[in-house]
């Protein structure tokens, strides 16, 4: 289980973005997140990815607190691919990154043989948000966090994407939690929903 | 091509594009990106670009603007307000008669804030007050313009992006990915002001993944696969699938989730690897020999299609209806 117990953040001394957000995601589950832009979805998913720390509350996988060395077993996709590979890395020392990619993973995501010899920029939006599904899929992944990573992506390819999480997670018993704008795929792809609230009521509330 | 005999804000014809690249050592080869390609916008039009990912939708948005990288070759005609436009008069024109919205976030100086950067710099009043108003208008708090890039979240950066792209007043709007990280009402409040835009006489050129947001605001699609215009279509064909003319398209409109996600098998064949023939062979249901050879583009009821299986046009639709009527006659 990877839970977030009371968790709150701020950037700085600003404001709080963050308020007392408690949230368990079981192995296997798809869990989506709804919420406007600038409402800390982006954060929320940095802190159980370890990126961040919470200002209070603490986050744990089976209990225990996240790793610091080693593959972190939470592992985030982010929404802009082109700011989370290294511009100066080819795409076969990126897919590196992720340690051991399980077989047929490149294939099914669409990844050519081809592509692995190129740097980012010589790649489109989508063609580099494969390669970072790919890499966050290594070997000791057991959660994963999915940051509005299909907007880039045209409709078909879309759906070739998500069926393949989804049967990828669920035979490896992977728990997700997925941010998306669009309340059309959260409902084709989550086994459950939370939205986050306004201001006055910061709490996560279960639809 | 259309129906439409409008004033053309922007007119672009048999557009290629090709990377050189090197292989290994010095060794080089030339990468074709883009083939073939004709697409225009008219005055008081939306033309939204749709397509497969890396298809070449951004490439062309740089084309335009006269952004590609310098290992770039290209060929073709661009017409600009009816006038030719070179590479000089693109760097004349982009940012101010012709403005732009990249795709990416990166596109923000990570050392200026937000609010100067969408002034360009200007402290006037009047560009203050112009700035203020479309930060507003988006629903971007007062404290944002004078936060850095870093201190702002995904959907706020197209939001200031947008805003940066609307200060002058430009008359072609070039929008890449847009909205994606928006929520909803937001990027339908920036739908809407595309509308108002192009219905000031000016035409705006929407590249977008998202059909169903192109679908609520455009006049027509094209269509993009593999490099090219597989169909340019009216927004109107989109209500039946039968209406559409390419199989990509009907294979795109069967995704849409009204319409159920469906999902297509296999992989748009990437540049340097494209079958001879139609670009959609190794895909379509329909495939046989005569599709190897190339594939004319053709024009069937105001809009275009590359698909010889396509069979209805224009005269053989005035075929149809005349036999029709010598089976009523006889």
């Amino acid at each position: 289980m990877l839970e977030a117990r009371n968790i709150s953040f701020s950037y700085g001394k600003g404001k709080l973005i963050l308020q007392n957000i408690s949230l368990a995601i079981k192995p296997g589950e798809r869990l989506g997140i709804f919420a406007p832009s600038g409402f800390g979805k982006t954060t929320l998913l940095k802190i159980l990815g370890g990126y961040e720390k919470p200002l209070k509350g603490k986050v744990l996988v089976e209990g225990r607190p996240l790793k610091e060395q080693g593959y972190c077993p939470v592992q985030m996709i982010f929404q802009h691919p082109e700011c989370a590979v290294n511009p100066k890395r080819k795409m076969r020392e990126v897919l590196k990154e992720g340690g051991k990619i399980g077989n047929g993973v490149l294939e099914r995501l669409g990844i050519v043989e081809d592509w692995k010899n190129r740097y980012p920029q010589e790649l489109s939006g989508g063609e580099l948000q494969r390669f970072c599904i790919a890499r966050a899929l290594g070997e000791g992944t057991k959660y994963l966090l999915a940051d509005e990573i299909s907007a880039m992506l045209d409709l078909i390819a879309q759906g070739q994407i998500w069926k393949f999480l989804t049967e990828e997670t669920e035979k490896r018993q992977i728990g997700m939690v997925i941010v998306s704008h669009s309340r059309q795929l959260l409902d084709h792809v989550c086994t459950r929903q939370i939205a986050l609230k306004k201001e006055s009521d910061r709490e996560s509330v279960e639809v | 091509m259309s129906c439409l005999n409008k004033f053309h804000i922007l007119e672009i014809n048999h557009l290629s594009i090709s990377f050189q690249q090197y292989k290994s050592g010095t060794r080089q080869r030339n990468l074709p990106v883009i083939s073939n390609l004709n697409v225009s916008v008219h005055e008081g039009e939306i033309v939204a670009v749709v397509g497969a990912s890396g298809s070449g939708k951004s490439l062309l948005a740089h084309a335009i603007l006269g952004l590609l990288p310098s290992n770039a070759h290209q060929e073709g005609e661009f017409f600009f307000l009816e006038k030719i436009l070179d590479e000089k008069r693109k760097k004349k024109v982009r940012g101010k008669e012709i403005a732009f919205v990249p795709q990416s976030v990166n596109y923000l100086d990570p050392l200026i804030k937000v609010g100067s950067q969408v002034r360009n710099g200007r402290k006037s009043k009047e560009a203050k007050d112009r700035q203020r108003e479309l930060f507003q208008k988006y629903g971007l708090g007062n404290q944002t313009e004078v936060r850095y890039p870093f201190e702002c979240s995904g959907g706020m950066i197209r939001k200031i992006l947008l805003s940066a792209a609307l200060m002058e007043y430009p008359r072609l709007l070039i929008a890449d990915e847009p909205t994606p990280g928006m929520d909803l009402e937001t990027a339908k409040k920036a739908m809407e002001d595309f509308r108002r835009f192009a219905d000031r006489g000016n035409g705006v050129l929407l590249i977008t993944h998202d059909i169903e947001l192109a679908l609520e605001v455009a006049d027509r699609i094209a269509v993009f696969y593999a490099g090219t215009t597989v169909e340019e279509a009216l927004v109107e064909d989109f209500s039946s699938e039968e209406r559409l003319r390419h199989p990509y398209t009907k294979a795109l409109w069967r995704a849409m989730p009204k319409h159920g996600f469906e999902v297509m098998e296999g992989h748009q064949p990437y540049a340097g690897q494209w079958p001879k023939g139609c670009v959609f062979g190794p895909r379509c249901p329909k495939f046989g020999p005569e599709c190897e050879t190339e594939i004319p583009e053709r024009v069937v009821r105001c809009g275009t299609v590359r698909c010889i299986r396509c069979k209805e046009d224009i005269s053989s639709n005035h075929h149809e209806k005349r036999e029709a009527h010598r089976h009523v006659g006889g």
